[in-house]
């Protein structure tokens, strides 16, 4: 749910990361928040466990420019991907204007990936959302390593839909506003069309 | 869609503005902000200045929803209030008609009993402003957003 304010002239929108554990999903926020402008961004805040394993959420506040006068602000927000978070997965799902779902190109993660992109559907479902109404991309991560699925087999295992998709590889920064770009560039124009 | 759209017009602002600054006045507060359950900041009073206020205020979304979902595996309503205390800084946090947060930062030259109280008329105050929000929001009207193009869109990622 977007939050228009007519008196700071500004637009929020709310944009989660989605996917199995270990996909890349805090790993893409950290590479928005190095390469941003410290004048476009807000400190990423997350909530992990002592190994670095998200426990609640990641949140980063970036700021995209303006629009016929209106700051665009996007708050981008991912998941913990451990099957048993389910119940925090579900807290962070409200209010989403848009989903980026990042899947984990490694062969030996095809069930997470299967496993994770249901349980999106659910608990989007849950909520009275349907993914196939909500500003929807998906990420193919992880590219550079040796053991990965092809595309063509990723998309039919999680893509069946055909929404905007992406290869990345999020350690290195490849893909990754590209992503951004794509599923901010479909929340505005969601937006548009009135909601 | 699901949630009706968040809004936030001049003169809703400038009355929810004037409780809040109120309610640093009177509860002796050091900060006062209220949150929607989404963790968007709405409206900020006090010595904000040296304050992560965008930061603060996601987090009390999501310290909200966790308790709201313990609340319901409990089977009870929603946990309306809570207080944290700390050496030196006390957070209290109010639900308000279970839409927004008020959250009321306070050292020793306050008390627990006077932010509840002076909380509690806020709550009914800003549970009235947001009631007539809503109302204003559902009717229909002209989204500023209905007129931009796909050229502005695209313009926002040239860099
Ligand atoms: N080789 C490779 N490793 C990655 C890539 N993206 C993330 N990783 C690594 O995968 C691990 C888990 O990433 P993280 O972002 O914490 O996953 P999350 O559980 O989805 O948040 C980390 O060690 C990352 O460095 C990638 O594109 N390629
Ligand atoms: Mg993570």
């Amino acid at each position: 749910m977007s939050f228009i304010n007519y008196m700071a002239r500004e637009i929020n929108c709310k944009i989660v990361y989605y996917g199995p554990g270990l996909c890349g999903k805090t790993t893409n926020l950290q590479y928005i928040y190095e390469r941003t402008n410290p004048d476009a961004k807000g400190k990423m805040i997350s909530l992990a466990t002592e190994t670095e394993r998200t426990l609640f959420f990641d949140f980063l506040p970036l700021s995209l420019g303006e629009i016929r006068g209106f700051k665009t602000r996007f708050h981008l927000y991912t998941v913990p991907g451990q099957v048993f978070y389910d119940a925090s997965r579900k807290l962070i799902l409200k209010g989403v204007d848009g989903v980026v779902f990042v899947a984990d190109s490694q062969i030996e993660r095809m069930e997470a990936n299967l496993e994770s992109v249901e349980n999106l559907r659910t608990n989007l479902q849950e909520q009275g959302y349907s993914l196939d109404r909500l500003p929807y991309v998906i990420q193919y991560n992880k590219r550079d390593l040796p053991n990965v699925a092809s595309v063509e087999e990723l998309r039919e295992l999680v893509n069946s839909t055909h929404v905007p998709e992406f290869e990345a590889c999020a350690r290195t920064g490849v893909g990754v506003f590209e992503t951004l770009k794509a599923i901010a560039k479909l929340v505005l124009t969601e937006l548009k069309r009135g909601s | 869609m699901v949630n009706p759209q968040m809004v936030m017009y001049e003169e809703e602002f400038n009355r929810i503005q004037m409780v809040v600054d109120r309610l640093v006045q009177d509860a002796n507060a050091r900060v006062v902000f209220i949150v929607d359950k989404n963790g968007q900041l709405i409206a900020a009073s006090g010595d904000v200045e040296n304050l992560d206020t965008t930061s603060l205020a996601s987090l009390t979304a999501g310290n909200i929803a966790a308790t709201g979902g313990m609340a319901k595996l409990l089977k009870e309503n929603e946990f309306a209030t809570q207080f944290h205390e700390g050496e030196k800084a006390n957070i209290h946090i109010q639900l308000v008609g279970n839409r927004v947060i008020l959250v009321v930062i306070f050292d020793a030259k306050s008390s627990l009993g006077l932010v509840r109280l002076r909380v509690k008329r806020a709550s009914e105050e800003l549970n009235r402003i947001f009631e007539a929000l809503l109302k204003k929001v559902q009717e229909p009207g002209e989204s500023p957003f209905a007129e931009i193009t796909d050229e502005d869109i695209d313009n926002l990622f040239n860099d």
